[in-house]
């Protein structure tokens, strides 16, 4: 749960300009869409929420403070491809963020601590739909449920922002309509402010309160390079959408619960998720 | 149907499995009983007999002199020293090829490093080795280590380097400070292809290690067969290259083995 703030950000490549005066505020708890045509820089612009990258010009700022340098805790990820590991079974993927953060040399818990965070994944992995798959590997998973797995894995760690790299362009119809009924549930339930990237307008607009188109103004051959690609459309969805706080451990930060809510297809107050101090 | 198509069955596969051996040893024995047949004397090519009264006296009959049974120790010493320089080479490699592949400030200082010493011929190095390490058995380990390791370091940074992007920085929004993702992240996941490198510089240490046994030494089954050789007894010398063989051809599929049983992902990892 935190608002981001892109303050005129510029992205440049040597001489090659992607993304320019890119200003824009999110606020928190909001649902953000990426759209755009391929190479206009969304994943660019993600790469930079995260941390990979650093704007050319200009900064972003989270909850009013620049954003650091390299990725952190604070900002979970699912990409489309690798965003889980390979050589660790489904619980083990799971339980490692609690690992990596209470573990700090071994990067392994032991004793009760493990049998808390096991029955804390084993939870919510039940709660993604995911229970009984505990000891699999990833690779014995459908394209599906590894990214089930992926956004369990990534708010077990109880991250403020979630970005998602086109997360469910790889899945069927079907699955990915599953998929979306879970990551609205997954939205409503807990207190992260949401950024996707993604190619599909539908996607965008059922799931998000907001969708931000990035286009090139200008896309003649020779004005390619030194014209990068800005926010063309800015587009609030309507209905208003907002998240329902359903969780009972934090009271609702003033402004972002709003009236006239949408229905919310997902389940209610199942997942019980602690914000992150 | 086209070649390309034609898959042999479990039975074919079996059969064309044995017949290049078969072929080998026929065409061994064929003229070997030639020239015993022209000369009962020749040592060149010896009758299978010859060569079994030979194994039977260097591997089940006590030795006069030394009162052992040479072929064992000569396979305990050549193991040993095998063993000792490839637990050398293999830990090293893991721990600097994780290093310079996940660290771009490490790799930068030693990549090119590496690069330039895994050109060096291990064999030139023997002399100078033999001089400041004297005839004893650490010379021969450091020659093992010096003819595998830069390579092995080389291949296994190339593979940490090869582990999607993504996952370092999934493991670095799970919280993973540099330490954790080379210890959660990398290392877990070099372990399964630290034994395809460890494999595939099987050959060169053996090629090392009866190297250096035959310069200088005084066991081994390197040693032995340049000993032997002094008498042209082709009939040592064929069973020990046999026997050297299986001993590297059992490695090579206890490490497979192994490699399958120790990390049951990696099969999959790999098929991608």
């Amino acid at each position: 749960m935190s608002a981001i703030r892109f303050d005129d950000v510029w992205k440049e490549y040597g001489d090659h300009i992607v993304l320019e005066r890119i200003t824009m505020e999110v606020e928190p708890r909001a649902f953000i869409a990426l759209v755009g045509p391929s190479g206009c820089g969304k994943t660019t612009l993600l790469r930079m929420l995260l941390g990979e990258e650093q704007p050319t010009r200009g900064q972003i700022l989270v909850d009013g403070k620049p954003l650091p340098g390299e990725p952190d805790a604070d900002r979970g990820v699912v990409f489309q491809r690798y965003s889980v590991f390979p050589h660790l079974t489904v619980l083990q993927n799971v339980m490692l963020g609690r690992e990596l953060r209470d573990a700090k040399f071994t990067g392994r818990l032991f004793g009760a601590a493990r049998r808390a965070a096991a029955d804390e994944a084993i939870k919510l992995l039940a709660e993604v739909g995911l229970a009984g798959q505990e000891g699999k590997y990833p690779s014995a998973l459908s394209g599906g449920m590894q990214q089930r797995l992926a956004l369990a894995q990534a708010i077990m760690r109880g991250p403020k922002i979630l970005l998602l790299d086109e997360p469910f362009g790889a899945l069927d119809p079907g699955i990915r309509a599953d998929i979306h009924l879970l990551m609205k549930r997954l939205w409503n339930e807990t207190h992260l402010t949401v950024v996707m990237v993604t190619h599909d307008l539908s996607e965008a607009f059922g799931l998000a309160t907001r969708v931000i188109a990035l286009e090139r103004q200008r896309n003649r051959p020779e004005e390619r390079d030194r014209y990068g690609a800005t926010v063309s459309r800015d587009l609030e969805i309507f209905p208003r959408r907002s998240a329902e706080l359903r969780s009972s451990v934090q009271p609702a930060p003033t402004g972002t619960t709003r009236s006239g809510k949408e229905h919310q297809p997902g389940r209610p107050g199942a997942l019980v998720l602690k914000e992150q101090p | 149907m086209r070649l390309v198509n034609l898959r042999p069955g479990r039975q074919t596969r079996f059969y064309l499995l044995a017949l290049p051996f078969v072929l080998v040893a026929i065409a061994y024995f064929a003229g070997s009983s030639a020239r015993l047949a022209q000369n009962p004397n020749d040592k060149l090519l010896p009758a299978l007999p010859s060569m079994v009264q030979a194994v039977k006296q260097m591997a089940f009959e006590v030795d006069a002199r030394t009162g052992g049974y040479l072929m064992a120790s000569d396979t305990v010493a050549s193991l040993g020293r095998l063993g000792s320089a490839l637990a050398i080479s293999t830990a090293a490699a893991l721990v600097l090829g994780i290093v310079i592949g996940l660290l771009p400030g490490a790799n930068a200082l030693l990549g090119p490093f590496v690069s330039v010493t895994s050109m060096v011929p291990p064999l030139a190095l023997l002399p100078i080795l033999f001089i400041v390490m004297g005839l004893g058995e650490n010379s021969k380990i450091a020659l093992i280590v010096i003819g595998t390791l830069p390579c092995m370091i080389r291949d296994l940074a190339m593979k940490v380097q090869e582990l999607p992007r993504e996952q370092i920085v999934k493991a670095q929004t799970l919280g993973a400070s540099t330490w954790q993702i080379a210890l959660r992240v990398a290392m877990p996941q070099t372990l399964p292809r630290l034994i395809d490198v460890l494999r595939l510089q099987l050959g060169p240490a053996w090629l090392f290690l009866i190297a250096a046994e035959a310069i200088a030494s005084d066991s081994g089954l390197g040693y032995r067969i340049f000993l032997v050789r002094r008498y042209l007894a082709m009939d040592v010398i064929i069973p020990y290259v046999a026997w050297i063989t299986l001993l590297a051809f059992l490695i090579d599929v206890g490490l497979r083995v192994m490699q399958r049983r120790l990390f049951p992902w990696f099969a999959s990892v790999r098929a991608e």
